[in-house]
């Protein structure tokens, strides 16, 4: 355990190093609370499956375009409403296929309450050890590397038992991302509340998606 | 899933995919190398994830 560093650390980087953990819990509550008032317009208003591909793609295009040019203004808050409001516009047309299932509703509950076990889970306990988990920085970007070409090849190949794999395998290197970004902002390799907060939000909203997936495909006898 | 579709989602996928590869690397070259005792303590709470995660698919 990183003992030795905590104690040497200036007290004001203490101080600041807390700050920006209480900011960016802060406003993760509140993207994930817009966030899922926008699925929910969204499911109301039985937007069509394409609006999923529109969503994700401009949310896609103001985290690399928009939210680096931002981040270090009062900018980049709206900025980060954009990108979680559009995504989460974008889960409607998928929420609106798993309500639909015999034992829908239960399933989508159980998906957005395991995904908030499995974050306070992780966060809890990354916040507790006080653990440098930077290392896991190459296994987790090379995990979803191949994670991202085994799905771009699943999309034209269609094979049942490989989405199965993706989504597992997806919701344990979001898992991994939990720790590694809550470790940054613990030991100050993140200092910006508004790159720490999409960060995490997208490791959740990703458990959310292929946790849903999962619950989908084991939980529905048809 | 029409096949515009499939287009749309290969081709977001291939961005990302692009995205990733300078990051990857700068990861790989800046990363610190983790001993023993800190992969068993990133291991230990993955191994709770994946239990909790076969709980909700048997409950379900």
């Amino acid at each position: 355990m990183n003992f030795a560093t905590t104690a040497t650390r200036p007290r004001q980087s203490v101080l600041a190093t807390n700050e920006v953990i209480r900011h960016t819990y802060t406003l993760l509550s509140m993207t994930l609370l817009f966030s899922a008032a926008m699925a929910a317009v969204s499911v109301w208003v039985r937007m069509p499956p394409m609006v999923s591909l529109l969503s994700t793609g401009g949310a896609l295009l103001l985290i690399w375009l928009v939210l680096p040019r931002t981040a270090n203004s009062a900018k980049g808050l709206g900025v980060v409403f954009a990108i979680t409001g559009l995504l989460g516009f974008g889960l409607g047309p998928i929420l609106t296929v798993y309500l639909a299932l015999p034992n829908g509703p239960q399933i989508v509950a159980t998906a957005f309450g395991g995904t908030g076990v499995i974050f306070l889970g992780l966060s809890g306990y990354a916040l507790a050890t006080r653990r440098d988990f930077s290392f896991l920085g190459g296994f987790l970007f090379t995990g979803l590397l191949v994670v991202l070409v085994a799905a771009l090849a699943n999309i034209f190949l269609s094979i049942p038992a490989l989405s199965l794999a993706i989504s597992a395998v997806v919701i344990l290197i979001m898992s991994g991302f939990i720790l590694f970004d809550t470790s940054r902002l613990i030991n100050g390799g993140e200092t910006n509340y508004i790159l720490a907060t999409v960060s995490l939000y997208l490791s959740l909203f990703n458990i959310f998606i292929h946790l849903l997936s999962l619950l989908g495909i084991m939980g529905n006898d048809d | 899933m029409a096949s515009w579709m499939k287009i749309g989602w290969a081709l977001l996928l291939g961005l990302m995919v692009a995205a990733l590869i300078p990051r990857l690397r700068e990861v790989m070259t800046h990363s610190p190398r983790g001993g023993r005792d800190d992969w068993a303590a990133a291991l230990l709470p993955l191994a709770v994830v994946v239990a909790f995660v076969a709980l909700l698919l048997w409950l379900v």
